[in-house]
């Protein structure tokens, strides 16, 4: 398996004053594949989240991704405008809360061709009808196209965000609890659409979550954090299903099965 | 004699309870199973002897705690047990197919596309692999009209049915196959026989568990001991 690897991480460290949330964390990504980093509150997996897009500058340690032409770039370490480039187009950012993510004032066809306009596109009409498309994809109906988001329900947002990310075709998108907060039948549908289209258009995704059972459902593989420290990486279902480390035995004996 | 497929060399397994004070808890010793093309080996033993945890590290679902689990894949002997996690994506695609007893179901997804998801996986398009899908589920006799829904409202025998058509589909060289028969009625649990027939006469390896003693006398060729361990003292 020495298929090169999209997203390289190795030995992150950050303290935030006196508390460690990342301790010498390495982490690998491959094309194609999703990841998830699950544990619970405080555990560090939203800090490894930001810092493995380039967004929170780690103490020390090096996060390298793999360029579409085969170089390999330093987040940490590449001009501004170059990782801005990198988040318009070839990566993707999924938040909990999609309004840090749309611009509520802009009608919901407005925030999915915002991101193409981002990266260069002009034609009026081909960006409507990109973003025609990707609202049916995310299973809004095309009369909605000119609605303002703050009108749209929870679940709404959340495709509204999805669409307006993938829109750009990134080979890589982070995801940060993207079901969290969500009713249960919205989470349902929310999934299945992330499970589908990340799988038919074959992107790459770090998967931030709690629930072990998103986790299951999307990710082929799995790194388990605890006060900052990865306790426990492989292959989704071995470590769910025959835990070796105490934390994640506990973590997958909580669990209420429904 | 045909190629073997599967080897296990001193194959372990224990787990350790760490919410229990740490307390050992042995299954597995010294197992040393051999599965060759074409044949069925039936793992036999009483309740509670370890046969599904030996399936599951078969698997690569519970990680062996010692031994070897060399399985032929794309003509190399691949050792699971040490496999990285990418490796054992890639033998379960295309190599090694398990059904499990129950069926994991994924809301909104339908009982189609359960099963056309394993050949959509390898790059067949949706159109041939839900054709060939359909063709499976209406063999274990799944009406068509149940197709397009999602199977969670499905009784056991129906779940299970489309649970073997997903692990059948797939015409995996190795298959694992837990209890496939133990919800279903006289009539499915014959389709099931005859897939297991039709499986080995291309040539696929089975292991399985079966307590139906009819089934395991109409398609095992070796019967595979397992017996429990002694506790730990």
């Amino acid at each position: 398996m020495n298929e090169p690897r999209l997203l390289e991480a190795n030995g992150l460290t950050l303290h935030f004053g006196a508390i460690p949330a990342l301790v010498d964390v390495d982490a690998q990504l491959w094309p194609g594949e999703v990841l998830a980093i699950v544990g619970e509150s405080g555990s560090g997996k939203t800090t490894l989240l930001n810092v493995l897009a380039g967004r929170i500058r780690p103490d020390s340690g090096v996060v390298q991704y793999r360029a579409p032409d085969g170089e390999m770039l330093d987040v940490h370490a590449m001009p501004a405008p170059a990782l801005r480039g990198l988040h318009r187009s070839d990566w993707g950012f999924v938040q909990q809360n999609p309004r840090e993510n749309l611009r509520m004032g802009v009608s919901a066809g407005g925030n999915v061709g915002e991101r193409l306009m981002a990266r260069g596109e002009r034609h009026y009409g081909d960006i409507r009808a990109e973003a025609l498309r990707w609202l049916a994809e995310v299973e809004i109906d095309a009369d909605r196209i000119d609605d303002l988001p703050r009108v749209f329900s929870g679940g709404m947002l959340q495709r509204l965000q999805i669409a307006r990310t993938l829109v750009t075709h990134p080979r890589l998108v982070f995801m940060d609890e993207p079901t969290g907060g969500l009713d249960v039948s919205v989470q349902a549908r929310l999934l299945d659409l992330i499970r589908s289209l990340v799988a038919r258009l074959g992107i790459a995704v770090v998967l931030v979550t709690h629930d072990i059972a998103v986790a299951r459902l999307l990710a082929a593989r799995i790194m388990v954090m605890q006060r900052g420290r990865v306790v426990e990486t492989g292959l989704t279902d071995q470590v769910l299903d025959d835990p070796q480390h105490p934390y994640t035995q506990l973590l997958v004996s909580s669990v209420l099965a429904a | 004699m045909s190629a073997v497929v599967l080897r296990t060399e001193g194959l372990a397994k224990d787990f350790t309870l760490h919410l229990q004070g740490g307390v050992r808890i042995p299954v597995l010793a010294g197992i040393d199973l051999s599965l060759a093309a074409g044949t069925c080996v039936a793992l036999s033993g009483p309740s509670g002897a370890g046969k599904s945890t030996l399936m599951r590290a078969l698997y690569g679902n519970y990680r062996a705690g010692a031994g070897r689990i060399l399985v032929r894949h794309d003509a190399q002997m691949v050792d699971l047990a040490a496999a990285d996690p990418r490796t054992v994506i890639a033998v379960r695609r295309t190599t090694l197919g398990y059904v499990s007893q129950f069926l994991r179901v994924v809301p909104r997804v339908s009982a189609l596309d359960v099963v056309a998801e394993v050949l959509m996986a390898r790059g067949t398009d949706l159109a041939e692999a839900r054709a060939v899908a359909t063709e499976l589920l209406c063999r274990l006799n799944i009406p068509a009209r149940l197709h397009g829904l999602p199977p969670a409202t499905f009784s056991g025998g129906e779940q299970q049915r489309v649970n073997l058509a997903r692990g059948f589909i797939g015409c995996h060289p190795i298959l694992l196959l837990d209890e496939p028969t133990a919800s279903l009625d006289p009539a499915n649990r014959d389709v099931v026989i005859g897939m297991i027939a039709d499986a080995k006469a291309r040539g696929i390896a089975i292991v399985g568990i079966f307590h139906d003693v009819e089934v395991r006398d109409s398609v095992a060729d070796h019967l595979f001991p397992v017996m429990p361990l002694q506790e730990a003292a």
